[in-house]
């Protein structure tokens, strides 16, 4: 499952993002009549339909195995959050029917027609994230239901599970990494083409353009991020507590950057100390106290080694990701060009992005463990009894690399 | 009729509407795998051509029907996914297999080699998809949900292979008709129509031994349609028979609406026979009512959505033979 989740993402970011582009290039090409725009938004096309078709595929596993992985799990809350995914249903299919349109109506649509078809795909994939997520948030943040004595389900509000607490965090969040991952991922592409001496007009456009949506969305990104974890700071302390590594409760909690959280010590091993900063940007007090783990009881804290590290992972990666963008800016306004090192920058920074947004899913499933739905359902009690799970999750795993490695073989050769 | 009957029924036609228009997308993937003779490379062309603005939006069906399923009857949803864990692991390898495999042969047309084995990938992914698809169905109308695999359902899948074999060979028909391909086409619908027609009696003389409960069902409140079924179904094959392919067309459609709701009609109130009804299983009031608003305004975004897709890409064949695209 989370092999499965993990694969999707990478290629569902991309179906939120790259529509988005298209619709800019193509409706450029509509104001300028200027041929390039038509020729980037063809080209991103044509890779956009491979791109979705391995992304709708693998977001159909996840729906199967939500119930083959979890029976118990969705027996619990499909009642409750089955309808985000409902929704997510429609705007998926909304997706997949424009998307028919786009890919194949070149011809049989004016100009005009054809870039509106464009639209609805870029609103609907930005939908479905926001509708996914929300489901992932309230699992998180569970509200929206009445449990008897017995834990038996007795009313159910799905609006407020849809709209639970974590939504208004999470969803920008990953939204707008969607918008990260793929204006890096474009950029990367396209600095490699300048490296590789193919420095037309298409690649500058193509770069400028994808730089654009790279560092406008990388800069919300951090505004939201910072949201999310002073929200969790409020919310879910346990998981704050393992982000950043901290076992005592303090006032005057010190950040810790990097480092290894020891459960046997009671402290980060090798980490830098910054003193006071993780309570001043909790909650912009100094002197905030912050729980630490030791305040919880073990079988209720998710593992911090991992937790800690993804965190750091994933804000360190962001915090050089913004640093590349300005400098590229920067040095653009500065010199109107942009010099060879910053291209293998912006190369790396694609990979970097995907590792980036990666690291921040592995922050917030793992640091719900060993909550499946926070304080209310155990991974352990949720999953599946079926058996033959090792093979499957074999299976699954072999098709995937396959499916990946296929993908970026196609589409790297579309460029050479 | 209660909230929960309502949305059974609403989710019936989703699975109706996936079996028609998937159910084709997938037997385009078995006459790939079947293409021969000399017009061997122009059947491909013609099954991509006809699936290729369309084949995602049909395959959303099966999602929206499995994310209504977990969220109106999480616990019948449960039960099926522990119950049918293999078939339907099966079927989904299957259908990632052959949607990528779909689009990966498509991106690379006209380049060589080493992918035109994703187009053995998708032919077969197109035949065993459906027929663990038809396997895993059969479990339910029979009401042995718990001892899958049974002989009955592996003759059910085959009969979905050849069901959906000949949805497509009739839709291909009238995608290619004026073309030499129309008579490569008609023979495989005469073809996979004696197929189905052959399975589709064995599997109604086999039930009164091998699936009473889905005899009993058919013959029960299904009666009517199992009528009108095996009415049409020779008149669907007339129609194959004498070339009216739009004819043909119309009566093999409905032919598979008869089937899925005589069966459908035939099992009610029961979700998952024998014990499982359909308001027993279903999610409480508040997730029912909210689903149904969802889908109403859902359904008021898709249909107009859906109308346009195929309008632009399956109205040009009515005033002959499209312009190459």
């Amino acid at each position: 499952m989370g092999t499965s989740l993990g694969f999707h993402i990478a290629f569902a970011v991309l179906g939120v993002g790259l529509p988005a582009l298209l619709v800019v290039a193509e409706g450029l090409y509509l104001r300028t009549h200027d041929e390039a725009w038509l020729r980037l938004a063809r080209r991103w096309a044509g890779a956009f339909a491979i791109l979705f078709a391995v992304g709708a595929v693998s977001g159909t596993v996840l729906s199967f195995e939500l119930g083959l992985l979890w029976p118990r799990f969705m027996a619990f809350s499909g009642s409750i959050i089955g309808l985000p995914f409902s929704a997510e249903g429609f705007a998926f299919f909304t997706e997949a029917i424009f998307l028919g349109l786009y890919l194949y109506g070149w011809e049989r649509l004016t100009p005009v027609q054809h870039w509106l078809t464009g639209i609805p795909i870029a609103i609907s994939g930005a939908a479905s994230s926001v509708f996914v997520v929300m489901a992932n948030a309230w699992m998180n943040t569970p509200t929206g239901f009445h449990l008897d004595p017995a834990g038996h389900l007795q009313s159910v509000d799905p609006l407020a599970a849809a709209l639970n607490p974590s939504t208004a965090t999470e969803d920008p969040h990953m939204l707008v990494s969607a918008y990260v991952v793929t204006g890096f991922l474009v950029a990367a592409v396209y600095a490699a083409g300048r490296l590789r001496g193919r420095d037309d007009a298409d690649h500058r456009r193509a770069l400028t353009m994808s730089m654009v949506m790279a560092t406008a969305a990388i800069a919300l990104a951090g505004i939201t991020g910072d949201s999310s974890a002073r929200f969790l700071y409020q919310e879910q302390p346990v998981k704050f507590a393992a982000l950043e590594g901290e076992y005592q409760t303090q006032r005057c909690a010190p950040l810790h950057l990097g480092g290894i959280p020891l459960d046997s010590e009671h402290r980060v091993v090798l980490a830098v100390e910054v003193p006071c900063a993780l309570s001043l940007l909790a909650a912009f007090d100094p002197n905030a106290q912050v729980r630490g783990l030791d305040e919880f009881p073990p079988d209720t804290r998710p593992n911090p080694i991992l937790v800690h590290l993804s965190f750091d992972t994933m804000v360190g990666l962001g915090l050089l990701l913004g640093l590349l963008s300005v400098l590229y800016w920067l040095l653009r306004w500065r010199t109107g060009r942009t010099p060879r090192w910053l291209l293998w920058g912006l190369v790396a920074a694609g990979p970097a992005s995907v590792v980036a947004m990666e690291a921040g899913w592995f922050v917030t499933e793992f640091g719900r463990q060993p909550w499946i739905v926070y304080g209310i359902l155990r991974v352990s009690e949720a999953a599946t009894t079926a058996p033959a799970l090792g093979p499957t999750f074999v299976l699954f795993l072999l098709i995937y690399v396959l499916l990946a490695s296929t993908t970026a073989v196609l589409l790297l050769r579309r460029r050479g | 009729m209660t909230t929960a009957a309502a949305i059974a029924g609403i989710l019936w036609l989703a699975l109706t509407a996936y079996a028609v228009l998937a159910g084709a997308d997938f037997g385009g993937g078995v006459w790939d795998l079947l293409a021969s003779g000399p017009r061997a490379a122009g059947q491909r062309r013609a099954v991509a051509e006809a699936m290729g603005p369309v084949w995602e939006a049909n395959h959303v069906w099966l999602i929206f029907m499995i994310t209504g399923l977990f969220t109106a009857f999480p616990t019948a949803f449960g039960k099926l996914a522990l119950a049918l864990y293999l078939p339907f692991t099966i079927a989904m390898t299957g259908i990632v297999l052959r949607g990528a495999a779909f689009a990966f042969r498509g991106h690379a047309r006209g380049a060589v080699e080493p992918l035109s084995a994703w187009g053995v990938v998708f032919g077969s992914a197109s035949v065993v998809t459906p027929f663990f698809l038809g396997t895993a169905a059969a479990s339910v109308a029979t009401g042995q949900v718990d001892s899958w695999p049974t002989p009955y359902g592996l003759l059910v899948g085959a009969f979905a292979v050849a069901i959906c074999a000949y949805l497509a060979a009739t839709y291909l028909v009238v995608e290619t008709e004026g073309t030499p391909l129309e008579a490569d086409f008609r023979r495989r619908a005469v073809g996979a129509g004696l197929a189905s027609g052959v399975l589709g009696l064995l599997t109604l003389a086999l039930a009164p031994a091998l699936a009473p409960t889905l005899f009993h069902s058919l013959t029960g409140r299904g009666l009517a349609l199992l009528v009108l079924a095996l009415i049409n179904g020779p008149a669907a094959a007339w129609a194959v028979w004498r070339s009216r392919p739009r004819l043909a067309r119309l009566a093999v459609v409905a032919q598979v609406i008869c089937v899925l709701w005589a069966w459908a009609a035939g099992q009610w109130p029961y979700l998952l026979p024998p014990t499982t009804t359909i308001d027993a299983a279903a999610a409480p009031s508040g997730t029912l009512n909210a689903m149904l608003v969802v889908v109403a305004i859902g359904m008021a975004l898709l249909l107009p959505s859906l109308w346009l897709l195929f309008r632009v890409f399956k109205k040009a064949e009515a005033s002959g033979p499209r312009p190459a695209a």
